[in-house]
C-alpha cells in the first residue's frame, strides 16, 4: 500500500445527476502520482463526465475530490488555483482561434502564473519544440490540422506546469492519420512521469502506457487493474463483452 | 453663393431671348433652390440641424453601448452561471434579481415606440427640464441600449462552451475568461450586427422633432413650412442622412476588416 502522500487524486462516492438521469453513481477511484490512469467504456456510460468533475468542470451532485490534500468539492475553495494544477486536454481541442499559437500558450502562465512574457515565450518555444512545432509558433489554430491542434492544446496545458494531466477522448475527432502523432506526444509525457488521466478508445494506447485501466459502465467502476491482467482476464461479462466488441 | 444668382439671372435672360421651356424651367430650379438654402442663410439652418443629428446620434451610441454591454454582462452571466441551478450564495440572488431588472428593462424598450419614449422622457419624467437634447440623448441612448444588450448576449452566447472550459481548465475565472477569451471573439461576431443597430440609430433620431429639437428632418419641415416647397428641402434631408450613413458604414467596414485580419 502506497503512503497518502503518493495519492494525488482521491475520488470518493463521486456521483453526478443531469436533472432526472443519473450520470455517475457512486465513484471511487485513487489517482498517484506518476500513474497513468486510462478510463475505458461505451459512449454514455459516464466516463467523461467522470473526467470532467475531477477539475470540477462538472459539478458534482454528491461525493468528494481529494486533489493534492484538499477537497475541492468543497464551495469555499479556490477551484481556479487548483485548476492551474490540473491540464485539460479536450476531444475538439479547443484552441482559442483569435489568438496565435504561442499567445494561447502564453496567456496562462503570464496572466496565472505572473510569469514575465519573455519567460513565459521561452518555456512555451521550449514545449513546442519538444512536439515538433516551433515553426508553427506564429500560426493560427485555423491554419493546423487537426493533429497538431491538439499537440499545441497539449503544450498549451503543459506551460501551466500541471501536477496531473487529463485527457478527455483526445483522439476521437482526428482523422486517423493523425491519432498517431498525438499518442506519441502522450507516451513520451507519461514516460517522463507525468500523472495523467485518459479517456479513451485507443485500447493499444491502454494497454501499452496506461498503469490501471478502469472500466465504466453505466456509471459505476465495473473493473479496474493493472493492464495486462485487465485485458487479458476481464472478470466482469460486461467487460468482457466490451471488449470484444471493440478489440 | 453669388455664382448661383449669377447662373439664374444668365438663365433668366437666355429664356428671355430664346422663350423656350428648359430656360424657364431652369430659372425656376434655381429660384426653388435660392429660397430653400440661401434666404436668410437657411443652409446654416441645414447644418445646424445636421450637427445636431449627429451630436444626438454619437452620445446616443456611447450611452447605448455601455448600457447594452452592461445588460449583456448581467444576462449572460446569469444564463451561464446559475440557470437552472438550485443555489442559495447571497450574490446569486443579486444576479437573479439584476437580471431581472434586465429583463424589463429589455421587454418595455423594445415593445413601446421610441417616439414614445421620447415623449414620456421628455413630458413626464423630465418635465421640469427643457434641456431637449440631453433628454433625446438620454432617450435614444436608453432605447437603443435594449438592441445593443441582445446583439451582444447573442454575440456571447454563439461562442462555443468549449471556449469557456478551456479557459476556465487553464484557471481562468469567469471575468478573464469573459475579457481575454470570449468577449474578442463575440465583439468581432456581432460587429456587423452593432452596426446596423448604429445606422438604424442614425435614422431613429429624426424624430427628435417632437421634442421641438432643430434636428435635420425638423429643419427640413421648417423651411418647407416656410417657402412651400417641398422639394429641395426633403430630397437635401435625405441626402444628408445618407452621408452620414456611408461615413458610418466606411469607418464600420474598415473595423471590421482590421478584426478580420488579425485572425484566419
Amino acid at each position: 500500500m502506497t503512503t497518502n502522500q503518493d495519492v494525488l487524486i482521491k475520488v470518493d462516492g463521486l456521483r453526478k445527476d443531469f436533472g432526472d438521469l443519473q450520470v455517475l453513481k457512486g465513484i471511487d477511484a485513487e489517482i498517484k502520482k506518476g500513474d497513468v490512469m486510462v478510463v475505458i467504456g461505451a459512449s454514455g456510460s459516464g466516463k467523461s463526465t467522470f473526467l470532467r468533475c475531477l477539475n470540477l468542470l462538472e459539478e458534482p451532485t454528491g461525493g468528494t475530490i481529494t486533489f493534492e490534500g484538499v477537497d475541492i468539492t468543497d464551495p469555499s475553495v479556490n477551484i481556479n488555483k487548483h485548476r492551474q494544477k490540473m491540464g485539460m486536454v479536450f476531444q475538439q481541442f479547443n484552441l482559442f482561434p483569435h489568438k496565435t499559437v504561442l499567445k494561447n500558450m502564453t496567456l496562462g502562465p503570464i496572466k496565472l502564473l505572473n510569469m514575465s512574457k519573455k519567460e513565459a515565450e521561452e518555456k512555451a518555444m521550449e514545449l513546442l519544440e519538444r512536439v515538433g512545432l516551433a515553426d508553427k509558433a506564429n500560426a493560427y489554430p485555423s491554419q493546423l490540422s487537426g493533429g497538431q491542434k491538439q499537440r499545441v492544446a497539449i503544450v498549451r496545458a503543459l506551460a501551466m506546469n500541471p501536477d496531473v494531466m487529463l485527457f478527455d477522448e483526445p483522439t476521437s475527432a482526428l482523422d486517423p492519420e493523425m491519432v498517431g502523432e498525438v499518442l506519441e506526444v502522450m507516451k513520451k509525457l507519461a514516460k517522463e512521469g507525468m500523472t495523467m488521466v485518459v479517456v479513451t478508445h485507443e485500447m493499444g494506447f491502454a494497454r501499452e502506457v496506461g498503469t490501471e485501466v478502469v472500466f465504466v459502465d453505466e456509471g459505476v467502476i465495473v473493473e479496474q487493474g493493472p493492464p495486462k491482467e485487465f485485458f487479458e482476464n476481464p472478470k466482469s461479462p460486461r467487460l468482457k463483452d466490451f471488449l470484444s466488441k471493440v478489440l | 453663393m453669388h455664382f448661383i444668382n449669377q447662373i439664374a439671372m444668365s438663365a433668366a435672360l437666355k429664356a428671355d431671348a430664346s422663350q423656350g421651356g428648359f430656360a424657364a424651367f431652369w430659372e425656376d430650379v434655381c429660384r426653388r433652390f435660392e429660397s430653400t438654402f440661401i434666404t436668410e442663410d437657411r443652409w446654416k439652418m441645414f447644418l445646424d440641424g445636421l450637427l445636431k443629428t449627429v451630436q444626438i446620434t454619437l452620445f446616443a451610441a456611447v450611452l447605448g453601448l455601455a448600457l447594452g454591454f452592461l445588460v449583456a454582462m448581467v444576462r449572460s452571466t446569469h444564463d451561464l452561471t446559475i440557470q437552472g441551478k438550485k443555489s442559495s450564495k447571497f450574490g446569486d440572488y443579486v444576479l437573479k434579481f439584476f437580471n431581472f431588472i434586465c429583463n424589463i428593462y429589455i421587454t418595455v424598450i423594445r415593445g413601446t415606440p421610441v417616439v414614445i419614449q421620447l415623449l414620456i422622457m421628455y413630458n413626464i419624467i423630465f418635465a421640469s427640464s427643457r434641456n431637449a437634447v440631453l433628454i433625446a440623448i438620454l432617450s435614444f441612448g436608453i432605447n437603443s441600449g435594449a438592441y445593443v444588450a441582445e446583439i451582444v448576449r447573442s454575440g456571447i452566447m454563439s461562442i462555443d462552451k468549449g471556449q469557456f472550459e478551456a479557459s476556465r481548465s487553464l484557471g481562468f475565472d469567469y471575468k478573464n475568461t469573459m475579457v481575454h477569451i470570449i468577449m474578442p471573439q463575440a465583439l468581432k461576431n456581432i460587429l456587423p450586427a452593432l452596426g446596423n443597430e448604429f445606422i438604424v440609430l442614425v435614422k431613429e433620431t429624426s424624430v427628435a422633432g417632437y421634442v421641438a429639437i432643430m434636428d435635420l428632418t425638423k429643419v427640413g419641415n421648417t423651411i418647407i413650412s416656410r417657402t412651400y416647397d417641398a422639394f429641395f428641402p426633403l430630397i437635401s434631408v435625405a441626402v444628408f442622412y445618407l452621408i452620414v450613413v456611408l461615413i458610418l458604414s466606411f469607418f464600420l467596414k474598415k473595423l471590421e476588416r482590421r478584426l478580420r485580419n488579425s485572425d484566419h
